[in-house]
């Protein structure tokens, strides 16, 4: 009786009628809080970066506010507020970095933290001081590491060159191992590093061991990850692609110069 | 009655739990234990899901037909599994950024497929929900003793909170890193194995074959020299 190819037709039918109607009732009621905690959540992150999260306050709009969001177009290496057809708030380079026509491809020899491709329109986040002078900056970071892809952010200080902190949202590093980036204690060690040597390369670099406190090139380097020299070495390879020429070397100078 | 619902619930946990008896879920139990906090959550999330699903199946398994049945099966596995996954991002989403693709994973879960097969289409919903129960906290139970173990000795800490202070972090423990790769909690596993069957003589195997005697015969000297 179960059998008849009726009664398998209607019962498989009925099945998934109501299974979907369950999946896309819940899908559709819950959509607004996830998005509301994916954007929160990039957020906080951005305001630890740029370490000024009060973790008392659950308003997480209004601490973000006093926090100004720029489109980095980086055709001409400006910083722009508008851009034709995109929403500066709820923009996202990384999610504009797999759309077609809003990427490059990065060539392979330039690529060293494997980024593949680049966002046309870059984002970047400026906390301007009384005088309305620029106090930090937060820019989006991101490359390989061991078993996939970090993304973060860093700040840094009004001199564009002294970092202010450094926080990642989301990696697929071995906890406890390279894990670690996201390690308070770690963390601290970045701040006051600097990025650019007086030659205006990119000299700041995780190494292997830790930092003898009597080396001159202290502001440069940052103890390494025990366990974990992929992914300290993906740091170093991240920071020297997004400062270096192809990344944000030029904007930072275009906006120190005015 | 209600003491074969208890023995329906209470079965499962040690005297023919899911994963130390049958062998079933490892997956998830190597994948997910290395924190408690995302441990709980995962347990949770897979008691929930086995127990309704089976709850449903079991309503519906007279209108079952055998030749699509474990598609009926699936189709009710994932949607549950999608909701409890949305639910999470909604409401938990710190830990579901951890649990990833975990979540999904629970619809290919055996402990749950293996549940609704062998319970829930022949027995009554309230049974069958009192199965997926016990199931899912055999399940629990496991994975709760391997997440401890790997994040006490591994990090220091129990769900984040510092127990150990680290060597790294200024302290004395010099933390177990093997313990945080997956491949630790199959030796977790495995010797929590051993532990259940010392004491739960019934679930040791028989052998496969025996090993015949060595015989050390007489000849074996004889032989020696002929050669």
């Amino acid at each position: 009786m179960n059998d008849s190819i009726i009664k398998t037709l209607s019962v498989a039918f009925a099945v998934c009628l109501v299974c979907s109607l369950f999946v896309s009732f819940a899908a559709v009621n819950l959509r607004d809080t996830q998005n509301l905690n994916k954007i929160n959540d990039q957020r906080v992150k951005v305001l630890q970066a740029a370490g000024i999260y009060d973790e008392a306050n659950t308003n997480i709009e209004e601490q973000f506010s006093v926090l100004e969001a720029m489109f980095i177009d980086f055709s001409n290496n400006q910083i722009v507020s508008v851009i034709e057809g995109l929403d500066l708030d709820s923009y996202d380079p990384v999610e504009y970095s797999r759309k077609d026509g809003f990427f490059t491809a990065i060539p392979n020899d330039e690529d060293i933290a494997i980024v593949k491709n680049k966002e046309n329109y870059g984002k970047i986040f400026i906390l301007r001081d009384e005088n309305n002078s620029i106090n930090k900056v937060v820019l989006p970071i991101r490359g390989y590491g061991l078993w996939g892809t970090l993304f973060g952010y860093i700040s840094l200080a009004a001199d564009l060159n002294t970092v202010e902190g450094l926080e990642f949202y989301s990696h697929k590093e071995t906890p406890g191992l390279g894990g670690e980036v996201d390690n308070p204690r770690w963390k601290k060690i970045w701040i006051g590093k600097k990025v650019y040597n007086n030659n205006k390369n990119v000299s700041l670099e995780v190494i292997k061991g830790a930092v003898n406190p009597q080396d001159q090139n202290i502001d440069y380097k940052v103890d390494g990850l025990s366990g974990a020299t992929l992914t300290s070495r993906g740091v170093t390879n991240m920071l020297a692609y997004w400062f270096g020429e192809s990344g944000y070397k030029q904007v930072l100078e275009n906006l120190k110069n005015g | 009655m209600a003491n074969k619902y208890k023995e329906i619930l209470i079965k499962p946990i040690i005297a023919e739990n899911p994963i130390t008896l049958q062998i079933l879920g490892i997956c998830s139990a190597l994948a997910v234990t290395s924190n408690l906090t995302v441990t709980l959550i995962m347990c949770v999330a897979l008691t929930s899901v086995v127990s309704l699903s089976n709850l449903f199946i079991s309503i519906i398994r007279n209108h079952i037909p055998s030749s699509v049945r474990i598609i009926v099966q699936m189709t009710i596995i994932a949607s549950l599994v999608i909701v409890v996954d949305e639910l999470l991002k909604a409401y938990d989403y710190e830990t579901s950024k951890k649990l990833s693709v975990f979540v999904g994973l629970i619809i290919t879960n055996c402990i749950v497929m293996g549940r609704a097969e062998a319970f829930a289409m022949k027995e009554k919903p309230f049974p069958s929900f009192i199965d997926g129960l016990g199931n899912g906290l055999g399940y629990s139970f496991i994975l709760i003793v391997v997440a401890v173990i790997r994040e006490l000795f591994g990090a220091g800490t129990l769900m984040g909170v510092e127990i150990f202070p680290l060597v790294s972090n200024g302290g004395w423990y010099p933390a177990n890193n093997l313990l945080l790769l997956p491949p630790s909690s199959f030796i977790i596993i495995g010797l929590l194995i051993w532990v259940i069957r010392v004491f739960n003589k019934e679930q040791v195997e028989e052998k496969d074959f025996s090993l015949s005697k060595h015989d050390v015969s007489p000849n074996y000297e004889k032989r020696e020299i002929n050669v």
